[in-house]
């Protein structure tokens, strides 16, 4: 599937709060914005470790949830019209000639843009794996850790592991296309909607499914072909459990992931950066929020939005060096109002 | 007042604690290569120990938050996250062990 290269001033690698105030930064100087994302909603750690956490060093906002700063941030950058597209990993960046650059996801989507900033915190999130021996030769094959397409999974005999809203919503709705579904966790408690849980409970009750309790400890099979799994349950008996798909479902965690292959310097996983610009060590590529090091640099949600505004500066200029770039108030600024709406 | 520390390769190394501290912020303040990314919240599951038995009664009943890191990162029976113990008296002599996904990689 070929799609069209998608055009703009600038592509932002991460919609984090850094990233997502960083729309804002380069908005006010008219920069058009694209940001990209492997999770399937705005906030990075803040929506996907702590929605329901407050944070109390948000100048002006003595306390505020992660979902609630997310909301707030989506809403400030509402005005530039940015453009999001989530559930894509960048996995391409390269320098054109003229010092414009290419983006390649994943999903094949590709951009052309005049900056890059990458606003990665920790890395991209990816799926934790279970701690089974072997598992890593099942791999693809008949262990997934994520439903790309429902219709790969028709009429298999399925076991997912997990008590989250993955977990639960994936058995729900495979339930009907699956020959056979079970669901593993090591207790009765579940970090889910109560509404899927008892969605999966009535499925138990309708003898449609089954639902053990326990841990996998082993699998079974041959090729990377699944037939079974071994299951400590909570009595300390190892039972046997038949199934020809596992889809493990233990949430989240950071990977610094493409980012190593883009031939940028890195220090520990970072990117090191200057505190005028915030640019790497590649001319219009940009580093703000936790995914850069600088002395002194404290990986706070408060930095980055400092780091946003001076590199939207900078990334101003690498644009449009002939621009004079005049420094303005929201508050008095005729010319800010209207870009935001409000005069 | 001390806690007793399990390491990767099964060494122990006796810690000296402060009353109210978590046993996290100790074993990370020893220097001791504990990943503990999100420094106590509650939303990692990487500060996650194995504690011995003989203690586990001990402690508080974990809290739901806690019960939900330890499901996402493959908990055992006397898995706890260190960052939610918090040291005091009756703690004096504890013994935990660090799970393999809590210790840091060399980088
Ligand atoms: C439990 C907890 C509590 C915290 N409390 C506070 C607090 O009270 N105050 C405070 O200031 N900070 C706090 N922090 C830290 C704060 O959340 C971070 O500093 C902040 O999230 C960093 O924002 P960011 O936008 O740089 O990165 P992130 O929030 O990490 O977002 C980066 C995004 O980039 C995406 N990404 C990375 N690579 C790619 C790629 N190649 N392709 C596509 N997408 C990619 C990731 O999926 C992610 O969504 C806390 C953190 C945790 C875990
Ligand atoms: S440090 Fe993250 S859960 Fe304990």
């Amino acid at each position: 599937m070929t799609q069209e290269t998608i055009t703009t001033d600038v592509v932002i690698i991460g919609a984090g709060p850094v990233g997502l105030f960083a729309v804002f930064e380069l908005g006010l100087l008219d920069l058009k914005c694209h940001l990209v994302d492997i999770l399937d909603k705005p906030g990075g750690q803040c929506a996907e470790l702590y929605p329901e956490k407050p944070i109390y060093d948000i100048p002006g906002l003595p306390v505020v949830s992660g979902q609630e700063l997310t909301e707030r941030l989506m809403e400030q950058a509402a005005p530039f019209n940015p453009e999001y597209h989530y559930n894509e990993m960048v996995e391409e960046l390269r320098k054109n000639e003229d010092g414009s650059f290419h983006l390649k996801t994943d999903g094949g989507l590709t951009f052309h843009a005049k900056a890059v900033v990458i606003a990665a915190g920790g890395g991209s999130f990816q799926p934790k794996k279970p701690p089974i021996p072997g598992i890593e030769a099942y791999e693809g094959k008949s262990v997934f850790y994520s439903v790309k397409r429902m219709e790969d999974f028709r009429g298999k005999n399925i076991l997912i592991s997990g008590g989250g809203d993955s977990a639960l919503d994936w058995t729900i709705n495979l339930e009907p296309i699956a020959n056979s579904m079970q669901l593993i966790h090591r207790r009765d408690g579940f970090r889910a909607a109560p509404d899927s849980v008892n969605k999966m409970h009535a499925l138990v009750e309708e003898q449609k499914m089954k639902f053990h309790l326990g841990q996998i400890t082993e699998l079974h099979g041959d090729n990377g072909q699944l037939t079974g799994v071994s299951v400590k349950g909570n009595d300390g008996e190892i039972f046997q459990v038949e199934c020809d798909t596992l889809l493990p479902f233990f949430g989240l965690t950071m990977k610094l992931g493409p980012i190593a292959n883009w031939g940028i310097n890195l220090n520990e996983n970072l990117i090191p950066v200057d505190t005028e610009k915030f640019v790497t060590d590649a001319e219009g590529i940009y580093a703000i929020g936790d995914i850069n090091t600088y002395p002194g640099k404290l990986k706070l949600i408060l930095s980055g939005f400092h780091e946003a505004a001076l590199m939207a500066q900078a990334a101003k200029r690498y644009i449009d060096p002939e621009a004079k770039v005049t420094f303005q108030y929201t508050t008095s600024s005729t010319s800010l109002q209207k870009k935001l709406g409000v005069a | 007042m001390h806690i007793v520390l399990v390491d990767g390769h099964g060494a122990e190394h006796k810690l000296e604690a402060l009353e109210g501290w978590r046993v996290m912020e100790i074993i990370r303040d020893h220097g001791y290569p504990i990943v503990a990314e999100c420094g106590g919240a509650c939303a990692c599951g990487t500060c996650q120990v194995e504690v011995d038995p003989n203690w586990a009664a001990k402690l508080h009943e974990p809290r739901e938050d806690e019960l939900d890191m330890l499901d996402e990162n493959y908990g055992g029976e006397w898995s706890r996250l260190s960052c939610q113990i918090l040291m005091s008296e009756e703690l004096d002599g504890l013994r935990v062990r660090l799970a393999p996904i809590s210790v840091k990689e060399a980088a």
